[in-house]
């Protein structure tokens, strides 16, 4: 899936937290985002789901394209005191199948036990999501990821507070999901993994400082201006009008 | 003796008869209502709503008189506008759920009172508060049953969503599933609910029916089915033993029930297999083991 940013500006209440993007992610490649805390990277990968309107600019998706687009958010609406099993919460990946009402047969379930294998959790289907582990509980929803089976997926920070095993592991599917020609966005923090597993970076503060080959934005420079332009940025910067002739 | 204290008072009387299908009506709806608002953490809430059906409530008497289609279609109307205002107040402005929950309901209880009182007695606002089982007459048991079913048959339909929205609101929010609408129409069945139980238990303990056996269900079941099936057995089961204390010492019924569903709840708390105080005391810690 081609993901194309036209000088795109996205924020909350009208004050900007991500300012005139223009780029493509590179279609069936990984791409990490990384960024200080506040540079827009959750803002980046709400907007693009559609979970955010944008305040300026566009990005060039029909809404068909948009639902198809799996999206991992910053783990923090999850109840993990619910009463759900590991496979009722992996069978919720189907949802763009199955809607509200339909009916999930025999392949949809053999497709879940399939993707809990693929995770690291087989024979995990009846534990209640409760009695999980953040890491395992992770790999459940990487497993409901897969059954998503989106042309491009959005990871927010999918690796926050996770052991070294989980994250081998789970990184692992996400380089399968690059070898399944699908976009992967996935913010991230730790930039040795990127520099290992991650052909592309777009490195943001509140503006893109640099996007394109790892090898060529993971460098002192621009690692240097980062540091210096998330010193320097306004929380409660107006909507600038530079290039939008039409008004925001 | 034991059929004197358990069985005669049912089998004599008709309005025993009839308060015990009321409870059992109860227990069928309340139990899944009762559960799921625990779950969303919104126990309070139920409370809320129950409050806030109180000027329908007294609209509905004042004009038809004790008769629970009037109040009961008044109290609906009430407890609805309250949860969509709240509802509203929560989309378009930065207070949240809780907060806009607790101002309205607090507006729609003042609003009930001052009509009770401007227009009626002491004892008729004891009524609309209090309700009393004994007095449900076969119209009202008719309507606490189709209550139930519209609930039943609400929860069957859904239960997909339902449980996505409560385990996981921002996936479903992502798939493009409608939760606004789910949350919408659990709130429906909520008031619903609230509406049967004030007849039988009164606006106040109308809440109790859900809450107290849906916790009390929490400390024995740990899948969803099992909660909530365990939580309409505690509620048919104080309904019942408090409908025989009621009747066998002469008290109020819908305390009576209420409290009974207390004392299950307590000694869940107490018992109960799953992290009840006494089973953990005892389980062998793993140093021992």
């Amino acid at each position: 899936m081609i993901l194309r940013l036209e000088n795109l500006t996205l924020g909350y209440d009208r004050y900007p937290a991500v300012h005139h993007l223009s780029g493509t992610f590179a279609p069936g490649r990984l791409t990490a985002v990384i960024g200080p805390n506040g540079a827009g990277k959750s803002t980046l990968l709400k907007g693009i789901k559609g979970l955010l309107p944008t305040l300026g600019g566009r990005i060039a998706l029909n809404a068909e394209e948009r639902g198809r687009i799996a999206y991992l958010p910053q783990q923090a609406e999850l109840e993990p005191g619910f009463p759900i099993s590991v496979l009722d919460v992996v069978l919720l990946g189907h949802w763009r199948r199955t809607g509200a009402f339909g009916t999930i047969g025999p392949n949809l379930r053999r497709a879940a036990t399939a993707a809990l294998e693929a995770v690291g959790l087989p024979g995990f289907e009846r534990r209640g999501i409760g009695s999980l582990s953040l890491g395992q509980r992770q790999r459940v929803l990487f497993a409901r990821l897969m059954l998503e089976d989106g042309p491009a997926i959005l990871l927010d920070e999918p690796f926050a507070a996770i052991d070294a095993r989980t994250i081998d592991d789970l990184m692992a599917v996400v380089c399968r999901w690059g070898e399944e020609g699908r976009t992967v966005i996935a913010v991230l923090h730790d930039l040795e993994l990127v520099r290992r597993s991650f052909p592309f970076t777009l490195m943001l503060a509140r503006e893109a400082v640099a996007w394109g080959p790892t090898e060529t934005v993971l460098v002192p420079e621009t690692l240097e201006r980062l540091r210096r332009s998330s010193e320097t940025w306004d929380e409660n910067a107006a909507l600038c009008r530079r290039e939008y002739s039409d008004g925001v | 003796m034991a059929y004197d204290l358990l069985i005669a008072p049912f089998a004599d009387f008709a309005f025993m008869r009839r308060a015990l299908v009321a409870c059992l009506a109860l227990s069928l709806g309340c139990a899944p209502v009762g559960m799921f608002l625990l779950l969303r953490r919104m126990s309070l809430l139920g409370d809320a709503l129950s409050h806030s059906v109180l000027p329908g409530a007294a609209i509905g008497f004042l004009l038809g008189g004790l008769s629970l289609p009037a109040m009961g279609l008044g109290g609906f109307v009430a407890g609805l506008t309250v949860a969509l205002l709240s509802g509203l107040a929560t989309r378009f402005t930065a207070l949240r759920e809780d907060a806009n929950f607790a101002a309205f309901y607090l507006i729609s209880l003042a609003l009930g009172v001052m009509i009770v009182s401007a227009h009626g007695s002491n004892v008729d606002l004891m009524h609309v508060l209090f309700g009393s089982v004994l007095a449900v007459d076969d119209l009202s048991l008719l309507l606490v049953a189709a209550i139930a079913s519209i609930t039943l048959g609400g929860f069957a339909l859904l239960f997909r969503p339902l449980v996505a929205e409560c385990f996981d609101p921002g996936f479903l929010r992502a798939a493009g599933g409608a939760g606004a609408w789910v949350h919408l129409a659990f709130l429906v069945l909520v008031v619903l609910n609230l509406v049967a139980g004030f007849q039988a238990l009164g606006t106040l303990m109308a809440v109790g029916l859900m809450m107290l056996p849906a916790a009390a269900a929490r400390m024995w079941a740990r899948r969803l089915w099992a909660l909530v099936a365990v939580a309409a057995l505690i509620a048919f089961g104080a309904g019942y033993v408090g409908l025989v204390l009621s009747f066998r010492f002469d008290l109020p019924s819908g305390p009576a029930i209420v409290l009974v569903a207390g004392v299950v709840y307590l000694l869940s708390l107490l018992l109960g297999r799953v992290g009840g105080v006494l089973p953990r005391l005892i389980r062998p810690s793993h140093f021992e083991a």
